[in-house]
């Protein structure tokens, strides 16, 4: 396998582990709002389904771009795709 | 003034611009306590940032190709992130978003999640990508990609239903506030509004939008924060709203059930005496009150028109780099967090300080005459904004005879909780900024679309850069002006438009732009037909159930672009396979995109 493909593939498995995180906290989540709402596990005292919009997968989804941001310039960097500064 | 000096001193300027900003507004809350009218601040506030905006515009005015479509490419990580901040958050976010999670709680609050969640999927599929391939415009990008004029003609389409849907809804929202602050009829306000929005974006195209929009997102995150911690330790819920109001929240439930929220009804004929616009509290504060697919089907289309919306993504155009461009999005999203967690926290400091009987500010339970004696009911009265009226004849105010128009919320609440009318001028300012930089994008993305795609691209590709700019400068006016002039007979409320712009988007260029990136396979007649299919059935689907039909799937005229996007993806994967694979050179570009080193496709000036 030639670089190039070596790196598009970990570029995606990459793609693939970001989104299914994304897919847990926009939307697999809420598919279980009643519940939320009944959990006793209350952050800050707030009801579980209440926090998670209006503070938990908004601030995850923050968390979550940086993550992929930092392991994306890693696989850039392992096969020397990264750019030169001034490009 | 230098550009590479000023690229170097931006946190210095922005601090001065910071400070400067504050000490405006201690002057003016010294002004208050002098005896200045409240009338004289709300113009003072709103007519002093609008003219730092247009001075910044001309500040940055250009000849340059490069310069005004894409900044020039140098706007640093940060300095972008907050720009598309203020680009992202319109007069919807800023005035509406509170009070719609106001009157209707946890079902409303799926677009808290999808407004964000959306630049997940920006950050992971598009931006890096698109920035790499060196565009002007989106289109620019479909164009060259797919290649033909009739790609490049029919994302130029899309664009420009989806973003002229968007930019009508801003130029109200500025009319608007620009009316209530500036004391003119609502008719004239939207062409001081136009005025404003032109006089940022003409001379200096997305360079001047650029540093108004910084300029921007910094008078309105501190006109949307400072209030919500002000009222919070005003009323001793907590020093940091966004973690102690827990009980609150829980109060208002307590509250909710004592008061008989869902067990005391209105009738019809009551309801009929309330002013057109205005609601009362129907639908408790925290519960889950919706399924979960309508939740989910509201964040899903919201996520992707976020991916597909070309003002948002033309953006990360203007980065120095690929890496630059993904970090950007964090930095965006980072600061769209900051405002978008606390409107729940402004929802809920403004119900309970209007509900509950312990507070001095509470009206629920006292004397309809005493409420109706209050200063600021009144003024919020006569601006069509609340309502009371004692439907059961009992003298005493209820939970179901309280009425507000949603705007109120942001609006109003300053002054209900008692804070100086310093405050409710900074509001005011930070609504119009909002509104503003929102319309900037837009309008600038449509005429960009034009200029550079249908005008340089399509008919005169001998065009100078001279001759470009002087049309694009044309278009953006005519553009602006057909927007205002649209806005000013006030068709649609602000929200019901904005999600469709996100719908339209969605339809049309979610999967074209994605599957250009993803998919080698996918050619020009599977986008055309995938870009031209989506917005046709999308569309349908919204004027079919706009006109009374049943709809399937539970898909709304509030989530139509799921049926677009889905027509959308089959017709460009099976026209796609149908026809003749893209040559070796397009193939060869894709494989050069998913690289973030070397050269940008297109080449610096194009």
């Amino acid at each position: 396998m030639s670089k190039q493909a070596q790196h598009w593939e970990k570029t995606r498995n990459h793609l693939f582990i970001t989104l299914a995180i994304w897919f847990i906290f926009s939307i697999g989540i809420f598919f279980f709002g009643a519940e939320m709402e009944a959990s006793n596990f209350r952050p800050l005292g707030y009801p579980l389904s209440y926090y998670m919009t209006c503070q938990g997968s908004l601030g995850i989804f923050v968390i979550l771009i940086f993550w992929f941001a930092n392991r994306q310039e890693k696989i850039d960097e392992e096969f020397g795709y990264t750019e030169r500064e001034g490009d | 003034m230098i550009k590479g000096k000023f690229i170097d001193n931006l946190p210095k300027v922005y601090g001065i611009y910071t400070g400067g900003f504050l000490v405006f507004i201690i002057l003016m809350a010294i002004a208050e306590q002098a005896g200045m009218s409240a009338k004289l601040i709300g113009i003072f506030f709103v007519a002093f940032t609008v003219l730092i905006y247009a001075f910044i515009g001309w500040l940055s005015r250009t000849m340059q190709a490069d310069a005004y479509y894409v900044a020039g490419r140098q706007v640093p990580t940060v300095f972008n992130g907050m720009a598309t901040a203020a680009d992202w958050m319109s007069g919807a976010s800023f005035v509406a978003m509170a009070g719609g999670i106001y009157f209707k709680g946890y079902g409303y609050m799926a677009l808290l999640v999808g407004w964000t969640g959306g630049y997940v999927l920006v950050a992971s599929l598009l931006a890096p990508y698109l920035r790499k391939f060196g565009c002007y415009t989106v289109p620019d990008f479909i164009g060259t990609r797919y290649g033909g004029n009739l790609a490049r003609l029919s994302a130029v389409i899309v664009l420009t239903v989806a973003s002229f849907t968007y930019v009508t809804a801003q130029i109200n929202a500025t009319g608007t506030i620009a009316s209530v602050a500036l004391d003119i009829p609502f008719g004239v306000a939207v062409y001081v509004g136009l005025a404003s929005i032109l006089m940022c974006s003409m001379l200096g195209g997305m360079r001047a939008v650029t540093w108004t929009q910084v300029a921007q997102y910094i008078v309105l995150i501190i006109a949307y924060l400072l209030p919500v911690f002000w009222i919070s330790n005003k009323m001793g819920a907590g020093f940091f709203p966004h973690f102690m109001l827990a009980d609150e929240v829980a109060r208002i439930a307590e509250l909710e059930s004592n008061f008989g929220l869902g067990t005391i009804k209105n009738s019809a004929a009551d309801l009929a005496s309330v002013p057109k616009g205005l609601a009362g509290i129907t639908k408790a504060h925290s519960e889950v009150n919706t399924t979960p697919w309508k939740f989910i089907s509201l964040a899903v289309c919201m996520m992707a028109g976020t991916a597909s919306l070309p003002h948002v993504m033309m953006r990360y155009f203007t980065t120095p780099s690929v890496k630059t461009a993904r970090r950007s999005v964090g930095w965006s999203l980072f600061f769209i967090f900051l405002l978008y967690s606390s409107a729940p926290m402004l929802a809920t400091l403004s119900k309970l300080s209007l509900m509950d009987p312990n507070l001095a500010t509470g009206i629920i339970g006292k004397s309809i005459a005493d409420v109706q004696a209050l200063d600021w009911y009144q003024n919020w009265n006569q601006a069509n904004l609340m309502f009371v009226s004692d439907f059961n004849g009992n003298g005493t105010l209820e939970l179901n005879e309280f009425f507000m128009g949603g705007k109120a919320v942001v609006l109003a609440t300053p002054e209900i909780a008692g804070l100086p009318y310093v405050i409710s001028g900074l509001v005011a300012a930070g609504g119009m900024a909002a509104a503003m930089s929102t319309a900037d994008g837009l309008v600038l993305a449509i005429s960009n679309a034009l200029s550079h795609d249908i005008y340089y691209k399509i008919i005169n590709p001998k065009a100078e850069t001279a001759k470009r700019l002087i049309v694009a400068r044309i278009l953006l006016f005519l553009i602006g002006f057909a927007g205002a002039s649209i806005a000013a007979l006030e068709i649609q409320g602000i929200l019901g438009s904005v999600i469709w712009a996100f719908d339209f988007a969605m339809s049309g260029l979610f999967f074209p732009l994605v599957l250009g990136v993803w998919w080698k396979r996918a050619n020009a007649p599977g986008a055309v037909a995938g870009m031209l299919l989506g917005l046709i059935s999308g569309t349908a689907y919204l004027i079919w159930v706009r006109n009374g039909g049943a709809g399937f799937w539970g898909i709304t005229q509030l989530t139509f672009g799921i049926v677009g996007s889905l027509v959308s993806l089959v017709s460009m994967i099976v026209v796609s396979l149908m026809t003749k694979a893209p040559d070796a050179a397009t193939q060869r570009m894709v494989d050069e995109v998913r690289i973030p080193s070397g050269k940008t496709l297109l080449s610096k000036s194009h």
